[in-house]
């Protein structure tokens, strides 16, 4: 049994999330995305490596979507109504309900920029009618094998982390993920499950970053001088997501300042996602989540509708603008208006995706940009780099592994040598066998597989009756741990054996069976045969020769039925100071080890008596044991402890007389 | 597996309650409380009528009432203590390791099971359920209060009207709601909690997402499935490892708001628990309906409604969706009818689901006729309660989840409260309310019971008009219900709602989900014909049933790199091998995984044995090993083949060896010998 990950976007690379999963016999997409610094073929995934023919339903069992960014959803309505995928597709409701906007906004602006955009509006319509929403941690059936379910993942508004199982094989696919909680979301959460396979995004593999409130104090401190020196802060990011948490954080400074600078969003698009906010407000924060009933918090007072007009009114003003990444549409329009004056200000994403002009504005500071042949663009405004982002960062990644604790552990959404480094980390200090595959690469690992047998009832209370074996820790693990003298750890080792009562029988044409030893030879219709040890044993014994009168009687006298009782109870205390383990049962006349019995021996040819040894004195007393397999070496242990001890009878004497 | 039904079910507002036992868990199934017996008390008395209701000789004055009909005094002036589940009192509640909740209505008794001391069980309930639960309970908590302060504290924990001579002396429909039908109710009645134990009640409470697993002590894993009665009402399954339960309660196909009916993540369950005891509440209704009539209701629309039932066995499944909004339509039409003659309605219903649906339907009618009336919703909890069903999709029917992805709102009310067609109200006395007023208008507000909250101060103020209207809800007993308002010219609506499965339903039902067992209340057996006869228990109230284990053996799952690693031992016909490595619980699945230490380097050694030895066999093994000596001495040779008898070893040192026919016993001084010599005896014996 092997898990089969293919991985057709986000490869050593960030765009266009795709990877096909193949478990068991059922085989899921995750996440559908188109690569943004494209505008070929090679922005959307090379579904022909699913099926060469084309026919993905059959191809594929579902398809799941971790949240509504492009990266991640972008090419599912071009899977669905262009190539015809019409299988069930998963998402969360918040991403069911924002994804259509986000595809919408790119839609259009796609048609600005005069290019084939691939998807109509209809096409987005028909699209999302095929998707299924999931709430979190619903588990959803979705075939008799196929079991998903959705864990909160931060990031943006219903972005989810996806648990699938099929048979005894389990993973998990982060899509984007936030381990820390941000304006308006949770933190990621999931539980702790027992996985073959992790796949998770790695966009910081290797930052590490600080708390986000001195962060976020630089921005709004950077918007602040810039409007108050009458400049135009331009803030280029998506519809959804970005645009409400840093609205969020601006109305709230706004209030506390009591600014009166218009703050514009560029499309009634986000004012109208603000409105799916109020609905979906379970998914935020739990701060925000309290306020519901008397304040929601995505009713923004300051916020106001941008028309084209406005672009160059005076005056200082905030524009939020689509889309992100000054990838094209109207947020280009207006960065080459307002980028070249030097009061102006943008600020750009923690992220920009290789071939958008964001991306050119922060590798180094340019002065100029070059749009295509023809245009140009000089770049003399202030550039802000947002330092907070809605991703983790490498010690989230690293607690996340930690905390799931997969046998496998696949790095994609990435840059190669920084997942490099990650999976180095995984590798080493985890001992997680980690691979960072390319795109269009596929991994297999092998996953659990389980053999089932049906336990009578017999071997399942045995084992639910604790049975511990308590014993001090050997002579022998202290000399190890003797080096490191301070930690050295005064041992109690509990042990419980009871699994090894039960004995698993397979018969040809039956289901395997796993029955109690008692019931075994019944079942065989055989009679027990006992094996047993035995051994009597003479010991030695020791008087004062004051008392060594003629008169003495016999040690044969004294052992009268009260005396073996003493006797038994010296020996006793005796193992009790020298054994570690075993329970010791003084039971009068006999003593008993686990099934190791002695009980002192009177007779005079005692059977199990070996004559060699026998030394005709008087001043022995015979021990006779017996004991059976299973305790073999704590019997010779209690016989050698006997057999270098002297039974002080000397003390008994004096009583009797 | 054990079942004891503790309470049937009575109607949406006193679901069943039952305890179950599995896998060696107590199961409690909802906590409800009996709020219908509030009719027993007088509503807050309006001050001129205090003095006389407080009388000393009302004793008197009762007895001499006894074969009189029934009127506002025989109510009991007082503050009024609430009933619980009778049984539930006779169990020890800290030997409770789960409850279950399935409804806002099975929660309400649950503070008095949280507050006792050494309660420790998990308890689980819905996400919704638990907020439209709490915001229940502290709206009977805060309309109690106006008992409280009219009362004032109590003076002793034992209140005069639960003493005997009291009791005695009511009228016999008082006595029945005071002791129950058998009499044995007392012990039921409980002063009500404080806002304290609700909100601690809370904190105790583990919530839930509809098809989310909890796994209870690694055992048994619980899941929630939507029933449709309501927003966040529930079905549960619960799955041990040598049974898989579906546990059914009042349930909806068709849902006008909340979730459907997930009947299909019942299936796969080999024993049903069927408490969905709808359809004999709806067929006792129809009783009491022949019997009722009340001279001052105008109007009685009750008859039509159960009619309908008989009318609906031939409809479809969906249909009886539709059917709830015709009654939603009718009562809107008469409400209209009602405000275009001057008068006011009053509404004091107390389902959701049926105020969020007259409120749409309301608005609509209101705006297509332009009758300018206002709707007012008086409610200590209105305001949340309304905010909080607009941002819950995810547990709302398709209809209205389709409105999230269009971007308008669930419901429409928050537009209404918008525009001020509707406004909501914490309380009669609310100075907001006392600007706004105006008559004819349109008034929801609890409760249900006539005896609580702000529809009491509303119905004085309109009993005597008869252009008002009250609608009820069926299942309250108006005529004691109506009796603090007597003598009434108000219209009275009664109005039955479906709020369980109807009986065609069952059998198909069930043949979808195809259990091996189900058990089914006995008052409902007579009424279904169908059922095959060896695959269900009936249950009846407080009777504990045994329902025997159909497996006698646990699935267990032993993981492939461990199995591979057994020491295999080939018999006649079978392969054998013990058992090792670690046996783990989870997720209610036995698994042996390899252990965290390899098994230790101490030899493997057999420990049963079998078969029967033969000295001379035995010898030459030892032989082999360097191990020689003679055998001195056979017993009963001429009879026995086994050749029970002694060995004498000689070399390296001397042991005996007493074989015999049920056992050997191996006597040596010497620790390698005698290890050496049981090598020898595996070889001739069988063993594992």
């Amino acid at each position: 049994m092997a898990i089969d990950c293919l991985v057709l976007g986000a490869g050593q690379e960030v765009g266009k999330s795709c990877v096909v999963v193949s478990i068991n016999g059922k085989r899921i997409m995750f996440d559908c995305g188109m690569h943004m610094g494209y505008t070929d073929s090679r922005r959307y995934p090379d579904f022909s490596l699913i099926s060469k023919t084309g026919d993905f339903d059959n191809a594929l069992t579902c398809v799941i979507i971790t949240h509504f960014h492009l990266d991640h959803i972008g090419a599912l309505p071009y899977f669905t109504e262009v190539c015809g995928y019409r299988g069930p597709i998963y998402m969360t409701y918040p991403t069911k309900a924002l994804a259509p906007l986000m595809l919408e906004d790119y839609r259009k602006n796609m048609d600005r920029r005069g290019e084939d955009g691939q998807f109509t509006s209809d096409h987005i319509t028909e699209c999302m009618k095929k998707v299924i929403p999931v709430d979190l941690k619903q588990t959803v059936q979705v075939d008799k094998d196929l079991q998903i379910r959705a864990y909160y993942a931060g990031h943006v508004l219903g972005a989810a982390m996806f648990y699938a199982k099929v048979g005894d094989a389990a993973m998990v696919y982060t899509g984007d993920y936030n381990m820390t909680p941000d304006r308006h979301l949770g933190a990621a959460q999931i539980d702790r499950l027992q996985l073959d396979l992790l796949i998770t995004e790695s966009t910081y593999a290797t930052t590490i970053r600080d708390s986000r409130y001195g962060r976020e104090r630089e921005f709004l401190k950077a918007v602040h001088n810039c409007v108050a020196a009458g400049g135009k802060v331009l803030i280029p990011t998506f519809a959804l997501g970005r645009a409400q948490e840093l609205c969020i954080l601006l109305e709230d400074y706004w209030e506390r300042m009591n600014l009166k600078v218009p703050i514009y969003f560029s499309s009634g698009l986000t004012i109208q996602a603000n409105m799916y906010y109020k609905m979906l407000i379970n998914w935020t924060s739990q701060k925000i989540k309290e306020t519901y009933a008397t304040h929601n918090a995505f009713d923004f007072k300051n916020v106001q509708n941008f028309d084209r007009s406005l672009i160059n009114a005076p005056g200082p003003c905030v524009l939020f603008a689509t889309p992100g990444m000054i990838s094209g549409g109207f947020s280009l329009e207006v960065f080459m208006q307002w980028a070249p004056s030097e009061i102006n200000l943008i600020t750009l994403p923690g992220y920009c995706v290789a071939g958008t002009i964001g991306h050119k504005l922060m590798s180094g500071k340019p002065t100029k940009i070059d749009l295509d042949k023809d245009t140009q663009v000089d770049v003399r405004c202030q550039i802000h780099q947002l330092s907070f982002s809605p991703h983790t960062d490498a010690k989230g990644i690293m607690d996340l592994v930690k905390f799931l604790s997969p046998k496998h552990a696949i790095l994609v959404h990435g840059e190669k040598p920084k997942m490099a480094t990650l999976k180095e980390r995984i590798q080493s200090e985890l001992g997680i066998q980690c691979y960072c595959p390319a795109n269009n690469d596929t991994v297999t690992i092998p996953t659990t597989h389980y053999v089932k047998a049906d336990a009578l009832d017999a071997f399942i209370k045995s084992c639910l009756n604790p049975n511990f074996k308590f014993s001090k820790s050997s002579s022998v693990d202290k000399s190890y741990s003797g080096s490191n003298d301070s930690k050295a750890i005064p041992g109690l080792q509990v042990s419980d054996e009871r699994v090894a009562e039960g004995i698993l029988v397979v018969e040809k044409g039956k289901k395997a069976k796993v029955i109690h030893q008692d019931e075994l030879l019944h079942m065989l219709g055989e009679n027990k045969h006992e094996v047993q040890f035995a051994y009597c044993f003479p010991m030695r014994t020791e008087r004062l020769e004051k008392t060594r009168s003629e008169d003495l009687p016999s040690a044969d006298d004294l052992l009268c039925g009260l005396d073996k009782c003493t006797l038994i109870s010296l020996l006793s205390t005796k193992l009790s100071n020298e054994l570690s383990d075993g329970n010791i049962q003084d039971l009068g006349e006999q003593l008993q080890v686990e099934s190791f019995c002695l009980s002192i021996c009177l007779k005079d040819n005692c059977p199990h008596r070996i004559s060699d040894s026998v030394q005709n004195d008087s001043e022995v007393v015979f021990c006779c044991c017996s004991w059976s397999v299973a305790d073999e070496m704590l019997a010779w242990k209690i016989i050698s402890i006997m057999n270098n001890y002297t039974l002080p009878l000397e003390g008994r004497l004096q009583v009797h007389i | 597996m054990k079942f004891t039904c503790l309470r049937k079910g009575g109607g949406f507002h006193f679901p069943a309650c039952h305890m179950l036992n599995v896998s060696g868990f107590r199961i409690l199934l909802d906590c409800p409380l009996d709020l219908s017996s509030l009719a027993f008390f007088s509503p807050v008395p309006v001050a001129h009528e205090a003095h006389k209701s407080l009388d000393t000789d009302s004793v008197i004055r009762k007895k001499q009432k006894m074969e009189k009909a029934l009127d506002a005094n025989d109510l009991v002036h007082a503050e009024p203590w609430y009933k619980t589940v009778k049984s539930l009192h006779l169990w020890d509640a800290s030997f409770i390791d789960v409850v279950l909740i399935s409804s806002p209505m099975g929660m309400l008794g649950l503070p008095y099971l949280t507050r006792t001391k050494d309660f420790s069980a998990k308890i689980y309930v819905t996400e919704a359920t638990a907020r439209i639960g709490q915001l229940l309970m502290e709206d009977l908590v805060s309309m109690h209060m106006e008992f409280r302060q009219f009362y004032g504290p109590e003076d002793s924990c034992f209140p005069q009207w639960l003493r005997w001579e009291e009791l005695e002396v009511l009228q016999s429909e008082m006595k029945k709601i005071a002791l129950g039908k058998d009499c044995e109710e007392l012990g039921a009645w409980m002063p009500l909690y404080s806002a304290d134990d609700v909100k601690d009640c809370m904190r105790k409470v583990q919530t839930l997402k509809y098809a989310e697993e909890a796994c209870y002590n690694g055992t048994l894993i619980i899941k929630a499935f939507s029933s449709g009665l309501e927003i966040g009402t529930c079905n549960w399954t619960i799955n041990g490892p040598k049974r898989n339960i579906a546990y059914i309660t009042n349930s909806i196909f068709v849902s006008t708001h909340a979730a459907d009916f997930d009947f299909v993540g019942l299936r796969g369950n080999d024993l049903i628990i069927y408490s969905d005891f709808f359809s004999l509440g709806a067929a006792e209704n129809m009783e009491n309906d022949n019997t009722y009539f009340d001279p001052v209701a105008s109007l009685n629309f009750s008859d039509d409604v159960n009619n309908l039932e008989e009318m609906s066995a031939s409809l479809l499944k969906d249909d009886e969706s539709t059917e709830e909004m015709e009654k939603l339509a009718f009562i809107c039409t008469c409400a209209l009818d009602s405000v275009r003659g001057g008068g006011s309605v009053l509404i004091p219903i107390d389902r959701l689901g049926i105020i969020l649906g007259l409120l749409e339907q309301m608005s609509v009618l209101l705006e297509s006729s332009s009758a300018k009336v206002p709707m007012y919703i008086i409610s200590s909890v209105a305001e949340e309660l309304l905010a909080f069903t607009n941002i819950i999709p995810e547990w709302l029917c398709k209809q209205r989840q389709e409105k999230l992805f269009s971007g308008e709102p669930l419901f429409e009310h928050a537009k209404l409260i918008k525009e001020r067609n509707i406004h909501v109200f914490p309380a009669v006395h609310s100075p907001e309310l006392l600007t706004n007023w105006q008559e004819p208008c349109i008034i929801f507000s609890p409760h249900w019971s006539l005896r609580l909250g702000p529809v009491v101060h509303l119905l004085r103020h309109w009993c005597s008009d008869p252009n008002s209207l009250l609608v009820l809800e069926s299942g309250v007993d108006a005529d004691i219900a109506l009796l603090p308002f007597k003598p009434m010219a108000m219209k009275v609506l009664q109005c039955s709602f479906l709020s369980g499965m109807r009986l065609q339903k069952v059998q198909p039902l069930l043949k979808t989900l195809q259990p091996k067992l189900v058990l089914f209340p006995k008052d409902l057996r007579c009424k279904i014909q169908i059922l095959e006869a060896n695959t269900i228990f009936l249950y009846s109230e407080n009777e504990t049933l045994r329902i025997p284990s159909s497996k006698n053996s646990t699935e267990i799952e032993i993981a492939t790199d461990l199995a591979s690693k057994f020491h295999w031992k080939t018999l006649k016909q079978e392969t054998i091998t013990r058992l090792e490595g670690e046996l783990f619980m989870d997720y209610g699945k036995h698994r042996l995984l390899s252990g965290s230490h390899p098994a230790d380097s101490k030899q493997q050694r057999p420990l049963v044995h079998w078969g029967s030895p033969d000295s001379k066999g035995l010898l030459t093994e030892l032989s082999k090993i360097g191990i020689n000596g003679t055998i001195k001495q056979v017993r009963d040779d001429t009879e026995s083949e086994s050749a029970a008898g002694v060995v004498e070893i000689h070399e390296p040192k001397k042991a005996v060896i007493h074989v015999g026919e049920t056992g050997t016993v191996i006597i040596s001084a010497d620790e390698n010998l005698a290890s050496h010599i049981v090598t020898a005896i595996d070889i001739v014996l069988d063993g594992i």
